[in-house]
């Protein structure tokens, strides 16, 4: 069988939505939160790789390699942010950021 | 100047100049011996004012860099000065309560500054990537300013809440811009639009169409996507805050106009769907939401929240008059903001502050000027004619009523009806309630902010014209 685009964009989709179910259904650990996120961007790498061979056209490789860079920046300022709330609360379970409702 | 026009980036000189000059307070902050806060604030402010200039003297006329990428035009350059002039604000309104509260540090006005890089790169997005790129160093920044006080629990739960909320937007536009490139085969606006008047829209793309603008009312807050608001604007410094609901929320505004408008103008009915969805959710949860809070920024938040349905009513026109509507509408928001908040800032006892609407008790009896500007603030978020907030509301409502969304309007009167309870019921408190402890004397920036405020809305009739003429011009550069 050959793999073609829409099988590309079938494994995309369903990282995506795990990424999504992660952030959602997650009750235990910021760190699989940060995980999720990281899930959710490389899927959509994925897609931009795959639409950019398919349509013979370079500009979603570009974008893909912003993605990373991008997603390596947002990964540290989450782990930051991370740090200072462990450091204020001794925890970073889901279920304990619950200071404010919402 | 050479190396500019090699570069192809004349038109973002204001962005480069903004970007260099906050690198170059950042060193400044981190090489001078001593508290280097002061210094870097003042030269924040002067690069904003530098970057203002800069924008308006950019000349008339469409003008674009990085080969299509980036635009600037009449749109571009009128909300940028609303977005420097909001980040100004913000800066300003810090200054005191950071060096009470201890929590003074010399990387509050940069990262202002590099998030007022992104807004600008936003504004003037002219492409998928820009768009991105520009978003995410908007974003970044702007977590960071959340959690800003590292000592403070509530304001790093705050920072993280609005991470990841912002991390799953972020996500969720992508996936969109990555099947919008793959359906169009393009990332470039003008490009996008061509392909679309060509082949119209499938089911593919306005997938793309409904995760850009998930992604999109997320930055806007607007409901579905809300819920960060409230725990945000509760938990982040008042200033922050403040800087929140002001330029960041005008920007991102303006790139929902600028991609909905040169994207995917010609596939209006697929979008217009879903922003009136959007508008008539925010409109309604911001009403009936904010009747129950006791937190004064909290009850801002829900404000804020219903003031974006407002805004989008106008967008979703799909009209000029419409972009119209909602670009008056976000310039009478964004003064509006600002000077409310000041008054919040002036709700401060023996040093520290209190936030309950309680504490605002009989007001009007220690200190009339703070009461009447307050009171005037609140008549004209509620859309009280003669004041600012009134015009807001009647531009984007009459852009509705001309596409002939009849329903819309109407649903959009009656909860601005019912968001007034909750406007007016501040209104009693300060003038009716037996009087509270006296509030501290306030700060001179928080003063002038707030008085200023208070004149424009209720001195805004008197120069409405020449506003509405350049919102309709901003308008019109678009299409």
């Amino acid at each position: 069988m050959e793999i073609g685009l829409s099988h590309y964009l079938t494994v995309a989709a369903i990282l995506f939505t795990i990424g999504i179910f992660g952030i959602f259904l997650n009750r235990k650990n910021v760190i699989v939160i940060l995980m999720s996120v990281e899930l959710m961007l490389l899927a959509v790498n994925i897609n931009l790789v795959a639409f950019s061979t398919a349509l013979g056209d370079l500009v979603g490789q570009v974008f893909a390699l912003l993605v990373l860079t991008v997603a390596a920046g947002e990964a540290a300022i989450g782990l930051a942010i991370l740090v200072t709330y462990f450091r204020n609360r001794g925890s970073i379970a889901v279920e304990d950021i619950n200071m404010m409702k919402g | 100047m050479w190396l500019l026009e090699q570069a192809d980036a004349v038109a973002a000189l204001p962005e480069i100049l903004l970007a260099v000059l906050s690198l170059v307070l950042l060193m400044y902050g981190v090489f001078r011996k001593g508290d280097a806060s002061d210094g870097v604030t003042i030269g924040a402010l002067i690069a904003l004012g530098l970057a203002a200039l800069l924008v308006i003297g950019g000349g008339e006329g469409k003008a674009l860099a990085f080969h299509g990428a980036f635009v600037v035009d009449t749109f571009a350059r009128l909300m940028k000065v609303l977005a420097l002039f909001g980040s100004a604000v913000a800066i300003a309104l810090s200054v005191h309560f950071m060096r009470r509260d201890g929590s003074q540090r010399f990387e509050y006005p940069i990262l202002i500054l590099l998030a007022t890089v992104g807004m600008m790169m936003m504004i003037s997005a002219n492409n998928l990537i820009a768009l991105y790129m520009g978003l995410e160093l908007q974003s970044l920044s702007l977590y960071v300013l959340a959690a800003i006080n590292r000592d403070s629990a509530r304001a790093s739960e705050a920072g993280l809440k609005y991470f990841v909320l912002g991390a799953l937007s972020s996500g969720m536009l992508l996936y969109g811009s990555s099947l919008v490139y793959g359906f169009t085969g393009s990332t470039a606006f003008p490009q996008i639009a061509e392909s679309l008047t060509a082949h119209g829209a499938g089911v593919g793309l306005v997938f793309g169409l409904v995760f850009i603008i998930a992604g999109l009312a997320f930055k806007i807050s607007a409901v579905p996507f809300h819920m960060w608001t409230p725990d945000v604007y509760e938990g982040a410094p008042t200033p922050v805050t403040a800087f929140f609901a002001a330029a960041p929320k005008v920007a991102a505004m303006a790139l929902l106009i600028r991609v909905m408008v040169s994207a995917f103008g010609n596939v209006v009915p697929d979008w217009q769907q879903i922003l009136i969805f959007v508008a008539i959710a925010s409109m309604a949860l911001g009403s009936f939401a904010a009747i129950g809070q006791n937190n004064i920024k909290r009850l801002l938040a829900y404000s804020s929240i219903g003031n974006m349905g407002y805004a989008l009513v106008g967008l979703a026109a799909g009209t000029p008059e419409g972009v119209q509507g909602t670009v008056v509408y976000m310039m009478i928001y964004m003064i509006m903001t600002l000077g409310t908040f000041a008054c919040v800032l002036a709700m401060r006892r023996r040093g520290h502050m209190v936030e309950e609407i309680s504490d605002l008790a009989g007001l009007a009896r220690n200190n009339k000027g703070l009461a009447f500007v307050f009171a005037m603030l609140m008549f004209s978020l509620a859309g009280i004619p003669p004041l600012a907030g009134f015009f807001g509301k009647y531009f984007v409502f009459l852009a509705a009523v001309k596409s002939g969304l009849y329903l819309l309007s109407v649903i959009g009167v009656v909860t601005s009806v019912i968001g007034a309870y909750y406007y007016l019921r501040i209104v009693k408190i300060i003038y009716f309630d037996e009087p509270a402890e006296r509030f501290d004397a306030m700060d001179g920036e928080v003063r002038l902010v707030a008085y200023a405020s208070g004149a424009f809305t209720v001195l805004f009739v008197l120069f409405a014209n020449p506003l509405i003429e350049l919102a309709a011009q901003a308008a019109k550069s678009l299409y």
